[in-house]
């Protein structure tokens, strides 16, 4: 199947100030992959993300979506088929009520309203927070408001799915929720993220970007091991790919560094 | 906890009033909203110097707070605090107009202490039915019963949108004057020339918010219409409510019961 492709092409951006975000990127995601893009601090991942759903256009070169390059006329196609998970879920959750919110997309694809009640139970469910259909956004926690912002977009079912940061702010048991639940999705998944971690969990191919430029792309284990790439990309080796500072010394020299 | 945020938590518990459940909560928002309006147009459409006309007019929103299951003394407080407003609007009344147009007991009434208890009187019942329905029906009701009563949808959305972000911006100034407090330990407020960079601050934040919310909005198909989901099936009871209550403002608007009973006993129609 062709249409859950997603690929670039020398994709160029500038942002009105002549700030260079993006300087020739092109990468191929095919059908059901799982892709992290890592990389410092303003190192164009956002605006690379925000190219993949049409927000912003390519001063130069080309996203395409499948069948369809994103240009202004396509855009309708393109927002059915790629689901843009925020950083910040209060972003995202604009409707006073979770059912609105979920119910947002679908509607506005114009489906009946027994479609749309479906759906948004059926994206409540997926992400298990079936329970709070009826409460206002605002009264949320961080992990359950990341679980709405996520059926959100699942409710339009989507091919693609692009998240920015999605386990920022979440405890450790709302990371380790994420991360099974984006394991379980059988879409083709974009996630941009400097939790390394998650992205050994769930990503099979890592692409590093630096400067606007793709400076490596292959099998996420490979990239991670390279240590001097991901020095100079401002990254450190996922925790667990890290030797062990207590295990692997002694007793004696545990107690020394306990004193 | 300073004082916004106070002010912040009670707006929050007023707000779960609206998900309660009662009688006065099952009723069609529609039903809700029009009489309400109604009643507004009503208790203004009052003459002047009306005092006794508009007492029968406090029956609607006793009968709702107490059906409503509304604690008293929120609805109390959330009056006094619009108080003063329109204190300032009659203040002056009384000064104005000095011409005697009614004895209470043995003191003469100006007509501008009569107009100024007047409009007291209009504005406690205005804002206690205002208070009523937004404590027994959700915003998202009321904003579905807005358009179905064919209120531009720009202004609807609107409501929305101001509604779900009022709390998202409180946060922020919150956060933003507890910054603020926490690096300036000897001040106890903020500094009139800080005030201008702080609003500064929160008007671009709020700039770049509504930028990603509205490319949240795009992402996920948004073509210039907020559609809501939840339609409410109108009963027999909806009608009656709104009917009865009709009915009563009429009667309350035409004929001055006060003065009919107080007739009435005194044997003034022998």
């Amino acid at each position: 199947m062709s249409h859950h492709i997603v690929e670039a092409k020398d994709v160029e951006y500038s942002y009105p100030d002549n700030t260079e975000a993006l300087r020739g990127i092109s990468f191929r995601i095919t059908h059901g992959e799982s892709v992290a893009i890592v990389g410092a601090n303003g190192a164009g991942k956002s605006t690379l993300l925000a190219h993949l759903s049409g927000v912003f256009a390519p001063s130069r070169g080309l996203v395409r979506i499948g069948d369809y390059p994103v240009t202004k006329q396509t855009l309708q196609h393109i927002r059915r088929s790629v689901g843009m998970v925020f950083q910040n879920p209060d972003d995202q959750l604009f409707m006073p009520t979770v059912f609105d919110d979920v119910a947002f997309g679908p509607l506005n694809l114009g489906l009946p309203p027994d479609e749309v009640d479906r759906r948004v139970t059926q994206a409540l469910n997926t992400v298990g927070v079936a329970n709070l259909i009826n409460r206002a956004p605002y009264k949320l926690s961080g992990g359950q408001k990341r679980a709405v912002a996520i059926a959100s977009v699942l409710s339009m079912q989507p091919d693609v799915l692009v998240m920015d940061e999605p386990s920022a702010g979440l405890d450790p048991s709302a990371r380790r929720q994420l991360i099974n639940l984006l394991k379980s999705f059988k879409h083709t998944k974009i996630v941009a993220s400097h939790d390394l971690d998650l992205v050994l969990d769930v990503c099979a191919r890592t692409i590093v970007l630096a400067e606007g430029k793709v400076i490596a792309d292959g099998p996420t284990l490979q990239v991670f091991g390279d240590a001097s790439l991901l020095a100079r990309s401002n990254l450190e080796k996922p925790l667990r790919m890290q030797e062990c500072p207590i295990c692997s010394l002694s007793t004696n020299e545990i107690l020394q560094t306990l004193k | 906890m300073n004082k916004i945020e106070q002010r912040w938590l009670e707006l929050r518990h007023f707000d779960e009033l609206a998900t309660r459940d009662s009688i006065v909560h099952r009723i069609h928002p529609s039903a809700k909203l029009i009489t309400t309006l109604v009643f507004l147009a009503v208790v203004a459409s009052f003459s002047k110097y009306e005092l006794a006309g508009l007492i029968p007019m406090f029956f609607y929103p006793v009968f709702l707070i107490s059906l409503g299951n509304i604690p008293l003394d929120m609805i109390i407080k959330r009056l006094l605090l619009t108080m003063p407003f329109v204190v300032f609007i009659g203040i002056f009344n009384p000064l104005l107009d000095q011409t005697t147009v009614m004895y209470f007991g043995p003191f003469a009434m100006s007509g501008g202490l009569v107009s100024f208890i007047s409009i007291l009187i209009r504005f406690t019942l205005s804002v206690l039915a205002a208070l009523i329905l937004v404590a027994t029906t959700r915003v998202d009701a009321i904003c579905a019963a807005l358009s179905n009563l064919k209120v531009p949808r720009v202004v609807v959305t609107q409501i929305l949108f101001m509604y779900r972000y009022l709390h998202v911006l409180i946060e922020e100034v919150i956060k933003t004057i507890r910054a603020h407090s926490l690096r300036s330990p000897q001040s106890d407020g903020i500094k009139f020339r800080v005030w201008g960079s702080l609003a500064g601050l929160l008007l671009l934040r709020t700039m770049d918010r509504a930028q990603r919310i509205y490319q949240a909005m795009l992402c996920r198909g948004f073509n210039g219409e907020v559609r809501i989901a939840r339609s409410w099936k109108a009963q027999n009871s909806d009608f009656v409510f709104l009917i009865t209550w009709l009915i009563f403002f009429a009667v309350v608007r035409s004929i001055n019961i006060p003065q009919w009973i107080g007739m009435m006993l005194m044997g003034g129609y022998q």
